[in-house]
């Protein structure tokens, strides 16, 4: 490849062949690459980073009203507790009911499906048009305006995620993550009130509100 | 011993080698991005969200595991308008010089009071302890806040990412959100890394 073979008959004054081959040698070039190549191995990354995009409310708003909208029976509330677990309750909280929370974790086959199953009209709808999609009916921009208007069905969960001083990063974003894959087009980052904590106290005894004695019934909200 | 050695030409052939190293070479220059310095080395949580973040004007506030909250400014002229700003409501002056030598690297995290000793320092050492220092930012002394509101001050477009490690206490992110609703700053991005979406 990297040689010219050069064909000399010598004018034909003997009829001899005279061959010669000019060799390239590349081995320095691919010296070169290689250690470019190591370069930018070890310098750059392949992947870009990937960001969730969220917004909060803003402090100075009163949100009262908004939330006096969410009706109680599609509420999920989400709280996040130590290593990992995840405990949720359903509605508006009753804190003198010990059987409320319940506990489960970021697998499947939990939090996925409890809210898959609150959600299912829309997680069939976004089926359906993801279906589309697929087949090239839909154009990408159709496709976001149709997904936005189907994450707004009323009859969809509200989720509150509620995360306890106990909690990291990670969990927080695997809650964010969970309302992404079922569809739930409205939850929220709420603070943590005192309630809460209780509930969580009662049910794993596991010091997420030692101040409040365990046998008192805590009557926030009464 | 009356045979005679054949004399063999060693020569190999890189030609296709060569080939192939331009080729892979040509791959990494278009895919990759260059690796940005940063102070700490910062581990994000992983997530389905596929959303790219944007190339340019990103404030990006780093949060490792302990808590210490490091900042930086992809524009260099940003970073230099803001450490002047910064200087001149903490009644520090810095110098051009010190100026100069802030705005060359993207990301900081010294305490406003230290900044002049450290900007003092050679960049070797600068690398050493700023792990050790990082932007205060408890309720008492919250530079971090003041940074923000420079930062948005000097640049109108600036995009919020926040890039923390997935072992990071709750309480921490709060805070930092916190300060961040204070300034009316309420769209911003988490950095995740990519994961694969689950069937459902």
């Amino acid at each position: 490849m990297a040689e010219i073979q050069q064909k000399d008959d010598g004018g034909g004054k003997k009829g001899k062949q005279k061959k010669f081959n000019i060799h390239v040698d590349f081995t320095p070039m691919v010296d070169m690459n290689m250690l470019l190549i190591t370069f930018f191995m070890l310098c750059t990354t392949m992947s870009k980073p990937q960001t969730m995009e969220i917004s909060m409310p803003r402090k100075d708003v009163v949100s009262e009203d908004e939330q006096e909208k969410i009706k109680a029976s599609n509420a999920i509330t989400v709280l996040l507790g130590k290593d990992d677990k995840v405990y949720y309750y359903f509605g508006e909280p009753t804190y003198d009911d010990p059987d409320l929370l319940k506990e489960t974790d970021f697998s499947g086959e939990g939090l996925r499906t409890i809210l898959l199953g609150r959600n299912q009209e829309v997680v069939q709808q976004m089926k359906e048009l993801k279906a589309k999609r697929e087949k090239l009916e839909v154009t990408l921009e159709q496709y976001k305006e149709q997904s936005i208007e189907i994450k707004k069905n009323k009859n969809s969960p509200v989720v509150l995620i509620k995360a306890s001083d106990f909690s990291t990063y990670k969990n927080l974003i695997d809650a964010l993550d969970e309302m992404q894959i079922c569809n739930i087009g409205r939850y929220a980052i709420v603070d943590i009130v005192a309630g809460d904590l209780r509930l969580l106290q009662d049910l794993t005894h596991d010091g997420y509100a030692p101040e409040l004695k365990e046998e008192i019934i805590y009557k926030e909200k009464q | 011993m009356s045979k005679k050695i054949k004399k063999k030409s060693t020569f190999i052939d890189m030609t296709a080698m060569s080939d192939v190293t331009v080729l892979l070479l040509t791959f990494f220059m278009l895919t990759s991005t260059f690796v940005q310095k940063e102070p700490v080395q910062v581990n994000p949580p992983q997530s389905v969200s596929e959303i790219k973040i944007p190339e340019t004007n990103i404030v990006s506030i780093l949060i490792e595991p302990n808590g210490k909250v490091f900042m930086s400014l992809d524009k260099q002229p940003d970073r230099w308008e803001v450490l002047k700003k910064m200087g001149e409501s903490y009644n520090i002056n810095f110098t051009e010089e010190e100026l100069k030598k802030f705005s060359l690297a993207p990301s900081f995290g010294a305490p406003i009071q230290g900044m002049k000793q450290f900007l003092g320092l050679p960049s070797e050492e600068q690398d050493k302890i700023i792990m050790d220092l990082g932007i205060p930012c408890d309720s008492t002394n919250n530079q971090f806040r003041e940074w923000m509101r420079l930062a948005r001050e000097v640049n109108k477009n600036l995009v919020i990412a926040i890039k923390a490690d997935q072992n990071t206490p709750y309480p921490m992110i709060r805070d930092i959100m916190n300060t961040l609703q204070d300034l009316r700053e309420n769209r911003y991005n988490l950095i995740t890394s990519l994961k694969n979406m689950p069937e459902i």
